[in-house]
């Protein structure tokens, strides 16, 4: 500092002269920045720690600033392709601008392939999206990824299905993401029946987007993820701000006590943290747009996303990218309250206030007040004061995690003072620097107990799916149905299905509906004429059906669940008319006196069958028109490519077979993928926070190589000193657990309780997550052990 | 020297012939040191001559290239690293200049915790240090933690935890260093009328005229050899 | 410390005149007292009667006659003897302890054994006093930390002239 000079170098606090106010910020500023830099290999690693935990918070949060925009697109999407008006109420009459069109989705393994059959009745006929001409009758367009797929040897089972020479691809405009699988067929079979299954009459594509109400329990599931996703990511940007912390209080602390005031402590404060947020928010936007284009990788129920459509809007964008920095110099500056109150203290630290338990509980408590009124069934939707009530609930609840974690470690700890020597050390060590320990676990603890209570919600949605299928695969397990020409196609295709490979035995039926023509009267009067299920099959399959003893060909059964016939039902000796009573040559069939009244059984796919059964000899000469033709089949249960053989072969006999393959529950690959995805979040959570527990505990073994040298000469045993450093690592991470999984499961349990969903325990994600903490337990302690090894040699003993 | 030559005769604690080097400097080149029983020697010498390198082959903390270490009888080099360990946990005690108490621990845990190393229970080992921090006169600071007492205080718990596990020989490398000389020589005073009273030998390392006169003799240290050594033994 | 020995010392390192004898005490060891030269011949004819010295050779010539002298035998005897025994310690001490030093290197003797030695005598003295200290009441603890503050001094400046031997050395030969 020179007499004269007008502006002391390194002045701190001013002097007489305080530099002007720009150069003032500046100068503490970028000071702090380059102390983030300060201290060798740690400060760079602690810097780096902070900004990929900032940068990883900043790519989901930017995740979730796009998922309106992904939506928006999504139904844009599906709103464009839309050709199903059934709802409309006018019927279409043919015309030059008209295109027929049926569904004939299929199923290949585990993936949905959307397909629609075109037939156009006019040069005008309109255009799916994606498409740029209708593909002629036998032509096949088919969407990039089927199209990979039908060329992949992992295809091979499907391409017989798809024996149609590919005349074009399907544009992005026509697919709801980049993996769809999807295809159109040309056709020149589909005739209209209105609102039938086998073709609609359309002469537009498209439909304005008509919202459903979703069910409470996905609008609970959206707002807990919501919820339980980004709380987590901001504790935890929170907690990554303060890697490192308490080093870097005790730096600034000294560089309070060497003369610099409240306000340029903050400062350098506030710079240290600005570098880190700016360095992550960097890192993160970086890592979104590489995570982008890994979007259109990913499948989940069926759904990839474009790339493109993943584009947070603007405002939410701006936020996540200036908010983030914002909480990390917040968070610095509240951190600094003692720093700048006691420096001293800091330095030679001194036992700092105990923490209070008062507002810590409150957030919970109140959390919970919030949350356990709601009654099972709660209106959830938009808008409501009980959506207000879940989403704060949910927060006040998982914030209380971050509140009480600390307190509850303190108070822990300071119980747990006596014991071996390593754990006293430990233990003393966690009760004067527990803090920061409290900090670091403080983001996974959070992220623990929302993904244990989503874990819940989703074990409940996934058994909700699953349960009661009703099916019984062990007497069939493929069923194909579809609507046939006459009944003689039964026989035909249960044929080709039987000599299907795979198919080991199968039996056939047909399904008319019958009416009775006395009724159809009053029907001309408005009430509903009375219309009854004929089925037709021989008596091995009506024994499937049927609890019958005795069956011949010729027998006619009344079949109801009691074994009584209702009243209302025709009876034997009735004439009827077989079909639609609309269409002028309906057969008339008289029911044979000798039908027999007969109990039903559930049969193989869950169906339970009522009204007439008859074997073909008691109807035969009727040439019944359009059948519905079911052929239940049961295949080797140890060839799990036969359920694609008789898609192929069923396809083969007529596009819009329809093949059902039957399961005893509908194994839900979904909720698996979600739930690795989550466990594999907060595993991730995790390995970050074992990192900057390990960067604490580098730092603070090399800042006491003296005395660990001291020890060694003391004769302490390298165990000793191991174990106490497993136990001040394994303590709060522990302690972070055991918080989470109660937390966790209270949310998730009061989740449940409100969607009417038994609360059942996801203890295989339970487990999980614990085991991976005492992973990384064992990692830190693991990799911090060469240094501690290295320190305990006798060279720390002399005098730096 | 023919002093290299002799048996260790009624030494408790013999160095013979020491040589240590790091890398090139020789730290260590020929000392030759003998401890009886009780008594309190001070190591002098000038600043690197190896005053405590010699202390911590001593102790066995290192190991010298070539010469012997004999404590009662027993060659140290001839030890494990863990029977080394044992051997300071329960027959030698140690004092340095700074920087060797627990930060996190009372002043008393700090005392008891040589006790507690070598598996003596909490209360039984918490009682002993009690003792010891009476005797050098630091009863008030038991409950307090080493940043919160004076270098002088600290220095004084110091020397109790040297002291707690009554052990024959206690090493101390410039204890009183980093303390004025009226606190220092409180130190000493307290530090040897204990060592005496309990039989302890002590091994003083210091540059102190003034606290090396609180030793029986002097061992004077000068480019890693010893001399006038064998004017005294 | 007594001219005699001082005397002797040098004579050991080389035969000389008085008037040499003289101008090497002076620069030396006088500090601002010159010797008068009756004292440099009294005190050369006392050793010459004790058969300490004696004269090598005479300078003929015209002026004052030019005695040159030699150490004897017994005059090294006597400055070895001089050399090895330690000096009471006490204050200001420093100028006997220093021409011991500077006679030592000039003779080629181990000078460090006599600081050596010396520091042995005065921690021995320190450990009376020290003793003397902790037994004593108040005004002995007193008077003993005076004594014991000098005496500290002294050894720190042996420990000092100790280290810069080496120094001394190139500066006494040259
Ligand atoms: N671990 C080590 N690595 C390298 N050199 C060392 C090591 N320990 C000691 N030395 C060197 O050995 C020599 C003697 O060191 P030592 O610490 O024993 O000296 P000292 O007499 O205790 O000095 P001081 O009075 O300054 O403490 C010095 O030159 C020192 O640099
Ligand atoms: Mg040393």
């Amino acid at each position: 500092m020179t007499p004269g000079g007008t502006q002391p170098e390194l002045g701190f606090g001013g002097g007489e002269h305080p530099p002007r106010f720009p150069s003032r910020w500046t100068r503490d500023l970028t000071l702090g920045a380059r102390l983030a830099f300060a201290g060798g290999r740690e400060g760079w690693l602690r810097t780096a720690l902070t900004a990929i935990g900032i940068g990883l918070g900043v790519v989901l949060l930017l995740g979730c600033a796009a998922v309106p925009n992904i939506l928006r697109a999504h139904t844009g999407r599906v709103a464009a392709r839309a050709d199903d008006f059934s709802f409309a109420t006018t019927d279409l009459p043919r015309g030059d601008a008209t295109l027929l069109v049926a569904d004939i989705d299929t199923r290949y393994r585990e993936w949905n392939i959307r397909g629609q059959l075109l037939q156009p009745e006019g040069p005008r006929a309109p255009l799916p999206p994606g498409l740029s001409a209708l593909p002629g009758p036998g032509q096949l367009v088919v969407s990039p990824a089927l199209a990979r797929l039908l060329d992949s040897p992992d295809g091979a089972l499907l391409r017989p299905r798809f024996e149609y020479p590919v005349v074009g691809t399907i544009g992005e405009a026509g697919l709801l993401g980049p993996n769809e699988y999807a295809f159109y067929l040309g056709s020149d079979q589909l005739e209209e029946v209105s609102r039938g299954p086998i073709g609609r009459r359309i002469d537009h594509f498209g439909a304005v987007h008509a919202s459903q109400p979703l069910s409470p329990m996905l609008i609970l599931l959206v707002l807990i993820i919501f919820v339980v996703l980004l709380l987590p990511v901001v504790v935890f940007v929170a907690t990554a701000v303060r890697f490192g912390g308490e080093h870097r209080d005790r730096r600034l602390a000294a560089l309070r006590l060497v003369g610099a005031d409240g306000a340029m402590t903050r400062r350098v404060a506030a710079g240290e943290g600005l570098l880190g947020a700016a360095l992550g928010v960097g890192l993160g936007i970086v890592g979104f747009l590489v995570a982008r284009e890994f979007a259109g990788v990913v499948t989940l129920y069926d759904q990839s996303v474009y790339p493109a459509d993943v584009r947070p809007s603007l405002a939410l964008g701006l936020l996540v990218v200036l908010a983030v920095p914002a909480v990390a110099v917040g968070v610095n500056l509240l951190a600094l309250r003692r720093v700048v109150i006691e420096p001293l203290g800091v330095v030679r630290q001194a036992a700092g206030t105990r923490r209070r338990l008062w507002w810590r509980l409150t957030l919970p408590v109140l959390g919970v007040a919030a949350l356990y009124p709601l009654s099972p069934g709660t209106d959830l939707r938009d808008g409501t004061v009980a959506q207000i009530q879940v989403t704060t609930g949910a927060i006040l609840l998982l914030l209380g995690v971050a509140a009480l974690l600390p307190w509850l470690i303190e108070v822990v700890v300071a119980r747990l003072g006596t014991g071996s020597v390593p754990w006293q050390l430990a233990m003393r060590r966690l009760q004067l620097g527990g803090g920061t320990s409290a900090r670091a676990v403080v983001g996974v603890a959070v992220a623990a107990a929302g993904a244990v209570a989503l874990q819940m919600l989703f074990g409940a949605a996934a058994r909700a799916n699953t349960v009661s299928t009703g099916q019984d695969p062990s007497r069939i397990q493929v069923e194909v149905s579809l609507i046939g020409q006459d009944s003689a196609q039964e026989v035909t295709l249960l044929h080709r299905l039987l000599a299907t490979p795979g198919v080991t035995s199968g039996y056939g039926m047909t399904h008319f509906s019958i009416v009775d023509p006395a009724q159809l009267k009053p029907h001309s009067q408005g009430s509903q004429p009375g219309i009854w299920d004929l089925t037709v099959a021989d008596c091995a399959s009506l024994r499937q059906m049927l609890v019958i003893d005795e069956c011949a060909d010729g027998d006619v059964f009344q079949a109801s669940p009691t074994g009584a016939p209702d009243p209302t039902d025709p009876h034997p000796g009735e004439r009827v008319l077989i079909g639609d009573p609309d269409q002028p040559n309906a057969p008339h069939w008289t029911i044979p006196a000798t039908a027999r009244a007969v109990r039903s059984a559930t049969d193989a796919s869950g169906l339970t069958y009522t009204g007439l059964m008859a074997t073909p000899g008691a109807i035969s000469g009727s040439a019944l028109p359009r059948p519905g033709i079911v052929v239940d089949l049961r295949a080797d249960d140890d060839d799990p490519d036969a359920i694609e053989r008789v898609r192929n072969t069923a396809a083969g006999v007529d596009p819009l077979a329809d093949v059902t393959s039957l399961r005893a529950t509908a194994e839900n690959h979904n909720f698996a993928v979600i739930r690795r995805g989550l466990a594999i979040g907060a595993l991730a959570t995790l390995l970050l926070v074992g990192a900057s527990l390990l960067v604490g505990t580098l730092e603070q073994l090399r800042e006491r190589r003296r005395l660990l040298a001291v020890l060694v000469a003391f004769g302490t045993k390298r165990t000793t000193l191991s174990r106490s450093v497993l136990w001040q690592t394994a303590i709060p991470v522990l302690l972070a657990m055991a918080l989470a999984v109660l937390a966790g499961v209270g949310l998730g349990a009061i989740l449940l309780r409100m969607v009417h969903e038994p609360v059942r325990m996801d203890w295989s994600g339970i487990g999980l997550i614990t085991a991976a903490a005492g992973l990384v337990v064992l990692l830190v302690t693991g990799l911090s052990l060469p240094l501690l090894y290295r320190l305990m040699r006798p060279d720390g003993l002399r005098t730096e | 020297m023919t002093a290299s030559e002799r048996p260790s005769g009624d030494a408790l604690l013999a160095a013979i012939d020491l040589q240590k080097s790091f890398g090139a400097t020789a730290a260590l080149a020929g000392a030759t040191l003998r401890i009886r029983p009780g008594e309190v020697v001070a190591v002098m010498g000038p600043s690197g001559s190896g005053k405590s390198t010699l202390l911590h082959c001593l102790a066995g903390i290192v190991r010298p290239d070539a010469g012997r270490v004999v404590y009662a009888g027993r060659e140290l080099s001839a030890l494990s690293d863990s029977e080394r360990s044992a051997l300071r946990r329960s027959e030698f005690g140690f004092v340095f200049q700074f920087g060797q108490l627990v930060p996190e621990l009372t002043c008393l845990e700090n005392v008891a915790l040589p006790l507690r190393l070598s598996g003596v229970r909490r209360r039984e080992a918490q009682r002993r240090a009690t003792g010891w921090l009476d005797r050098l006169e630091v009863t008030d600071v038991a409950g307090k933690r080493p940043g919160e007492v004076s270098g002088g205080q600290g220095q004084r718990v110091a020397v109790a935890r040297a002291l707690v596990t009554d052990p024959r020989v206690i090493f101390a490398d410039e204890p009183t260093g980093a303390l004025d000389s009226l606190n220092g020589e409180r130190v000493m005073r307290l530090f040897t009328k204990a060592a005496k009273s309990s039989g302890s030998a002590v091994v003083l390392v210091t540059h102190e005229p003034r606290v090396a006169a609180y030793s029986d003799r002097e061992v004077v240290v000068r480019d890693g050899r010893t001399r006038a050594e064998e004017m005294v033994a | 410390m007594s001219i005699g020995q001082v005397f002797l010392g040098l004579l050991e390192s080389r035969p000389s005149y008085g008037y040499d004898l003289k101008r090497s005490y002076d620069e030396r060891f006088g500090q601002d007292r010159p010797l008068h030269f009756g004292q440099v011949y009294s005190t050369l004819s006392r050793l010459l009667k004790h058969g300490l010295i004696e004269v090598d050779g005479v300078e003929p010539g015209g002026g004052p006659e030019r005695k040159r002298y030699a150490i004897t035998g017994a005059g090294v005897t006597d400055v070895q003897r001089w050399l090895a025994q330690p000096e009471k310690p006490e204050p200001y001490l420093q100028s006997t302890l220093y021409a011991k030093v500077v006679l030592a290197l000039l003779t080629e003797r181990p000078a460090a054994e006599i600081l050596d030695t010396q520091r042995t005598e005065h921690l021995r003295l320190m450990r009376e006093l020290t003793q003397r200290k902790l037994d004593g009441d108040f005004t002995v603890q007193l008077i003993s930390d005076h004594a014991l503050f000098h005496l500290e001094a002294d050894l720190r400046w042996l420990e000092l002239t100790s280290a810069r031997l080496d120094q001394l050395a190139t500066v006494v030969r040259s």
